[in-house]
């Protein structure tokens, strides 16, 4: 029996040059940017002392103060589910525009794209900072710069997703003589739903921790309570408020998990 | 039959960005109600072929006419009455695969109502039923309320079928529309087409790379050998031999 001829791997093949490649050049990067920004591993050691000193302080949580938080934890994932829908309802248009599987005009796509990339740039505490100045102290500011934020995020998110279906459907749609909106509506929507909804309730998760910081600004919200709880070193009701923010994450991530199963 | 091609073609060429040739020098007509067979190797230019019909593809020279109508001019609203009266299916299906079969079934129904009837799912109640016959005309009433991807091949391309008779179309494009098929299923589907052809009136353009079957369904057999005809027999008057010759690499 003669053995059947097996193909040669080539030399760079053989030694894995471009996994070994890549990897030393990311091991370089990642050296040199430390070196470069003075970062010191070794204070994070040295000082580890100080983190396990505040953990301790922070190990009997105030749980009287559970009853005074609830009304502003409430009003927070209010201002959290506000402002992610809002941010969603026009994320959807500009990530249909933004994909490039769907929009074949260039120019269009670029547009859009230049717009969500300076959306994004724009850091959300200095979003919050402008629209406190403008609506004043109080939850409407940070609404607003949540809807903001998730617009930005949501809708990269969302064209990525696009970018993934299969075309074949829309393929079919287009040859029964149906009109853009439609084709998207009957073709694309029903693919990427389960990831719509899940990116939508990741955004919401991201957009009640977001919103506990917003409150520094006074944007309303649980935040206010975090930051004087930390400005008061009273850190067993720091404890409570995180641990409620943790609840509500918790409860969100169970729901996004259900979701996820029940619409694939 | 009628005497007045249904669909004709003149001088069509097609040309790809890249410089390949997909369809070079064309010229046949296809007559009211007939099955059309197009045979050709993979690469040949048969699914090129098949979408300059519905205008999925441009061509870069040449006519088209349907019903003694030019279409390369056709645009937008008028570009989507040509789709609708044209039905296809593809090898893949093509389905919505997480949605119901009636949904997919009546989604071949939309181009009859403005977009925001069909955004908001208002169908008349006569589409409804329409849907429900049509599926009856594949043997699948039952499956109307199923998912899509719970159903086997045959049966979304069955699936396939019931949505394209809802345009209630005079021309079929199918693009090898049994290639993912088991033999069994295969003759199901080609039957229905020879059925819809025969019953209806519609004419109906195959691809096929199986000699096998296109002489079993077809009227008039074209072959196609990078991008010309080189082949365009009646089916009584194909031998063996012309066959092996479409295949021909050379």
């Amino acid at each position: 029996m003669t053995t059947p001829e097996i193909p040669q791997r080539s030399w760079s093949q053989r030694w894995h040059v471009k996994g070994v490649g890549w990897t030393a050049l990311l091991v370089a990067l990642l050296v040199g940017s430390s070196k470069m920004t003075g970062v010191d591993v070794g204070m994070f050691f040295s000082n580890f002392d100080q983190f396990t000193n505040l953990l301790v302080r922070m190990s009997q949580p105030a749980w009287s103060y559970v009853p005074i938080i609830i009304q502003p934890l409430y009003e927070t994932i209010q201002m959290a589910i506000l402002g992610t829908t809002i941010g969603t309802v026009f994320a959807v248009p500009f990530a249909v525009l933004a994909a490039s599987n769907l929009v074949h005009n260039q120019w269009l796509r670029g547009i859009i794209r230049l717009i969500l990339d300076l959306v994004r740039t724009l850091p959300d505490l200095l979003l919050a900072a402008i629209f406190v100045a403008i609506f004043g102290i109080g939850s409407t500011a940070g609404v607003i710069t949540l809807a903001i934020f998730s617009f930005g995020m949501i809708s990269k998110l969302f064209y990525e997703v696009i970018e993934t279906i299969d075309m074949g459907p829309l393929e079919a749609m287009e040859s029964v003589g149906a009109s853009k909106v439609t084709i998207i509506w009957y073709a694309v929507l029903p693919q990427i739903m389960n990831q719509f909804v899940s990116y939508f309730l990741y955004t919401l998760e991201i957009n009640v921790r977001a919103s506990t910081v917003l409150g520094y600004l006074g944007a309303g919200g649980i935040g206010v309570f975090l930051q004087r709880s930390l400005s008061e070193f009273d850190y067993n009701k720091t404890a409570v408020i995180i641990l409620a923010t943790l609840v509500v994450v918790m409860v969100i991530d169970g729901v996004s998990n259900h979701l996820r199963r029940v619409l694939l | 039959m009628d005497q007045q091609p249904i669909i004709s073609f003149k001088n069509v060429n097609k040309i790809y960005n890249n410089g390949t040739v997909g369809l070079k020098d064309i010229n046949f007509d296809i007559p009211r109600g007939e099955f059309l067979v197009v045979v050709g190797l993979s690469g040949a230019g048969k699914s090129t072929l098949l979408r300059t019909i519905n205008r999925m593809h441009e061509i870069s020279s040449g006519e088209i006419t349907i019903e003694n109508e030019p279409i390369s001019d056709y645009k937008g609203q008028s570009l989507r009455l040509l789709r609708r009266k044209i039905g296809m299916i593809f090898q893949d299906f093509n389905l919505i695969k997480r949605s119901t079969v009636q949904r997919n079934v009546l989604s071949g129904r939309v181009s009859y109502y403005p977009t925001w009837k069909s955004v908001l799912n208002l169908f008349s109640a006569a589409d409804k039923d329409r849907a429900i016959r049509a599926l009856e005309r594949v043997n699948l009433t039952e499956k109307l309320y199923t998912r899509a991807d719970e159903l086997s091949g045959g049966q979304q391309q069955r699936v396939a079928i019931a949505r394209t008779l809802m345009q209630d179309p005079k021309v079929i494009l199918a693009d090898e529309p049994v290639a993912s098929l088991d033999p069994l299923t295969t003759q199901t589907v080609m039957d229905i087409l020879k059925r819809l052809n025969q019953e209806d009136g519609i004419t109906v353009i195959v691809n096929l790379h199986s000699v096998a079957l296109a002489r079993q369904y077809a009227d008039r057999i074209v072959g196609l050998r990078a991008g010309a005809v080189v082949y365009d027999k009646e089916i009584a008057d194909v031998t063996e031999a012309d066959l092996t010759k479409i295949y021909q690499t050379a």
